[in-house]
């Protein structure tokens, strides 16, 4: 009987609530939002010449010897031989993952073991300069997008991208150290280097 | 570890000590009806809705009518959120054409919700349409957060009534709360998140070529209005897979500083509301320092363990200066993730800037065992704090048998009946984290659903079960969840939200109706530090003799494992 009482407040103030919360809240900040912040609002997205080339906040996987590489990532997508399977998909922006590997799992160990080796094979210089490999180059970000490397990572690749580029090493170099950002007020973050920013960077150079 | 990293976490606890104090007084206001500035603005909508709903919000209720309004709420609540997964196909704002959500993981996703869990046994882009992830989803982040808030105030008022019955009104507390803290707050919220990148569109994706040519599908939808709720409400249901990790959901060390605070800011302020409402604030403060207290040794052993690299790398040639970078973002750094997690699992939030299950053994140890003690380090909103109030009532209850003298709290005393519901609340927890792992464990539908084997395995359904019973909601990830675990762990969470709830409610109403005893040089003061100290130990050993076997079998052994160089 009591209960019942409830019933009446409990499903009408549900509805007003959602309605508030669920649409008007929701949609009135979509419409401001993009009245205000309209290229934030739309996931920040870079046009070069006329043609959307990714995201400013997100990561792409990059490959070639002439571009700074991005770290490893554990998206999949759906496999275009077969839609059944999926496949092992880098910088997937539609289904962001992470490895979720632990710390004691052999899996995680190969991983980084076989990355060590071929990143080594990669920059064969700045092995024989005696760097050790940067960690966030042989391990798998939180959300498989991440758009940033170390200040070490993308030094460490600088003698690869020049000697691509046949640009000078130290004109790369100080592209990279244009492009770190450095800690808020000296100390909210870390200092990071977006990689599709150096790389439109590099391009822009050449 | 850097001096850096330590100024972060010792700016971060200054900004929520300096926030404890304007917070508790707004949300003192607010429960109490009294006018403020958004009440003014939004005081009509607030009496048309008491009369759309036919609420008198000055007919106050007593703890059982307050307790049946709460099951009631909740109750439509469930049906709403399971119909509209069930049916989102068929409703619009679903340009990415999401089919329907399967039967137990929408059963699971309402329970999650509406318990301010937000477990999320889903992948927001590629299960949600648009429409859910607002109606459905951004409604039960206010409203649950609300109505915790709700809860503690009721709490609350029974500790300062003497010889009532009543101990508030549900609607009006749930309306007054919603509409004049959350909502407002949320607003300015998320118009910040969008300057700082965060999207709000209402498009499915957009398809991008890459400078080498590929093709990129980025997923955008209506992010930053959840974003900003996800985060104060302490709901942690993330638009993304990956939470607050996803650069769409939290862009910059800036947005995840605020992120951090915004966990906070409501628990703190309780704990000040707490202290105005019984008439000295020194009371409220004295939680706060005792939730510091653990807060502080939570965040310095994650931070430290994070910052050593995972030793099997060493060999590999793998520079270990930057620490354990598995399942972390380099915008964030170790301190930037290390300190997330704390706060994220001291609260009962559950959103995560970085991987949990790649953490190394004893970092991931901690959010675990914050969830364990129950949240009651600021805790979620309002849960937080009643959970906080359960463990200061056993304080006192054996600070009284020390001295052979009839415990009392805030002048109230304490007897046996308050002392069997604070036990049935303290101890479900437990039983719910530790029995279902145990069966999990075992059986073959439970151990299926594990990414890892060994100890490991192990920690991953332990996390998973006491994350849900706790209605934290983060996860060891690599947990792909079947039927099995979303109706487990549904009704862990259910546990976990109600059998904790409806007591504490009992508890108030014991207290409302019970006379004041007056403050003699005999009574126990609860407002310094031997309260302090007494109470941090009380949660230490209650969590530390319960749990600490469980632990053993976990991450004890995978760290052991570890230093060993023994895989699984």
């Amino acid at each position: 009987m009591t209960m019942i009482r409830h019933i009446r407040p409990a499903l009408v103030l549900f509805a007003l609530l959602s309605v508030l919360t669920g649409l008007a809240y929701p949609l009135g900040l979509t419409a401001v939002a993009n009245l205000v912040f309209s290229h934030q609002a739309q996931g920040s997205i870079i046009i070069r010449d006329g043609h959307p080339v990714g995201s400013a906040l997100i990561g792409q996987n990059f490959t070639s010897d002439r571009y700074f590489h991005p770290r490893p990532s554990a998206t999949s997508g759906v496999d275009p031989a077969d839609p059944s399977k999926s496949v092992p998909t880098p910088y997937n922006a539609a289904a962001s993952v992470g490895s979720n590997l632990g710390p004691t799992s052999r899996a995680l160990v190969a991983r980084v073991s076989a990355g060590a080796v071929a990143i080594g094979a990669d920059n064969p210089d700045a092995i024989r300069e005696g760097w050790k490999i940067p960690a966030d180059l042989v391990t798998t970000s939180a959300s498989g997008l991440d758009p940033d490397i170390s200040p070490e990572a993308a030094f460490f690749q600088v003698r690869r991208v020049a000697l691509a580029r046949h640009l000078p090493e130290m004109r790369v170099r100080g592209l990279v150290v244009q492009m770190i950002r450095q800690p808020m007020m000296g100390w909210l973050g870390e200092p990071h280097v977006n990689v599709l920013a150096l790389n439109l960077a590099l391009d822009a150079v050449q | 570890m850097s001096v850096t990293g330590w100024t972060t976490i010792l700016v971060f606890f200054l900004t929520i000590v300096v926030l404890a104090r304007p917070v508790g007084g707004v949300l003192t206001r607010v429960l109490a009806g009294e006018r403020t500035l958004p009440s003014r603005i939004l005081g009509p909508l607030e009496r048309a809705f008491y009369r759309l709903s036919g609420v008198n919000p000055d007919e106050e209720q007593s703890w059982s009518q307050y307790a049946l309004a709460v099951l009631a709420f909740k109750l439509v609540c469930f049906v709403a959120v399971y119909l509209i997964l069930r049916l989102q196909a068929h409703l619009p704002l679903n340009p990415a054409g999401q089919a329907a959500v399967a039967p137990d993981l929408a059963y699971n996703t309402a329970i999650s919700f509406l318990t301010n869990t937000n477990w999320q046994s889903y992948a927001g882009e590629t299960t949600m349409s648009h429409l859910s992830q607002m109606l459905a989803l951004t409604v039960q982040n206010f409203v649950s957060a609300a109505a915790g808030i709700a809860v503690a105030a009721a709490v609350i008022r029974g500790f300062t009534r003497r010889e009532a019955g009543t101990i508030g009104n549900f609607w009006a507390d749930l309306t007054r709360l919603t509409l004049y803290v959350l909502l407002p707050a949320c607003v300015v919220l998320a118009l910040f998140f969008v300057w700082q990148g965060v999207p709000q569109s209402l498009s499915g994706v957009v398809d991008a070529t890459t400078l080498e040519g590929a093709h990129q599908t980025i997923a955008l939808g209506p992010v930053a209005s959840q974003e900003a709720i996800k985060m104060l409400g302490t709901n942690g249901g993330g638009f993304f897979n990956t939470n607050s990790a996803h650069p769409f959901e939290n862009p910059d060390a800036l947005t995840n500083f605020v992120q951090m605070v915004c966990i906070f800011a409501l628990g703190a302020g309780l704990t000040n509301m707490f202290g105005r409402m019984v008439g000295n604030e020194r009371q409220g403060w004295a939680i706060f320092a005792a939730m510091s207290v653990l807060f502080m040794v939570g965040a310095g052993i994650l931070y430290w363990s994070e910052s050593h690299a995972n030793p099997a790398f060493a060999a590999l040639g793998v520079d270990p200066i930057q620490g354990n970078m598995e399942g972390k973002e380099v915008r964030f750094g170790i301190v930037g993730s290390a300190l997330f997690a704390a706060v994220t699992t001291d609260a009962s939030c559950g959103a995560v800037n970085a991987m949990h299950e790649s953490f190394l053994p004893l970092g991931g140890m901690v959010p675990l065992v914050n969830m364990m003690l129950g949240e009651i380090i600021f805790g979620g909103v309002g849960s937080g704090l009643y959970g906080f109030i359960l463990f200061a009532i056993i304080a006192v209850f054996m600070a009284g048998l020390m001295v052979g003298r009839t415990p009392e709290y805030l002048g109230k005393k304490i007897e046996a009946r308050e002392l069997k519901m604070t036990m049935l609340a303290v101890l479900c927890l437990p039983l719910v984290m530790l029995g279902f792992t145990a069966l999990a464990v075992v059986v073959g539908p439970g151990t299926s659903a594990l990414s890892a084997a060994g100890p490991h395995g192990f920690s991953e359904a332990l996390y998973a079960y006491t994350s849900a019973a706790a209605n934290n909601g983060s996860a060891f990830s690599g947990l792909t969840a079947n039927p099995f675990w979303n109706v487990t762990l549904g009704i862990g969470m259910m546990i976990g939200r109600f059998f904790v709830i409806v007591p504490v409610l009992a508890i108030a109403g014991a207290m409302a109706v019970k006379k004041n005893v007056p403050t003699t040089s005999g009574t126990f003061p609860t407002d310094g530090g031997l309260f302090i100290g007494l109470v941090t130990g009380v949660i230490l050993i209650v969590g530390g003799l319960t749990f600490l076997p469980a632990l053993a079998l976990g991450p004890i052994v995978e760290h052991l494992s570890m230093l060993r160089g023994i895989f699984s």
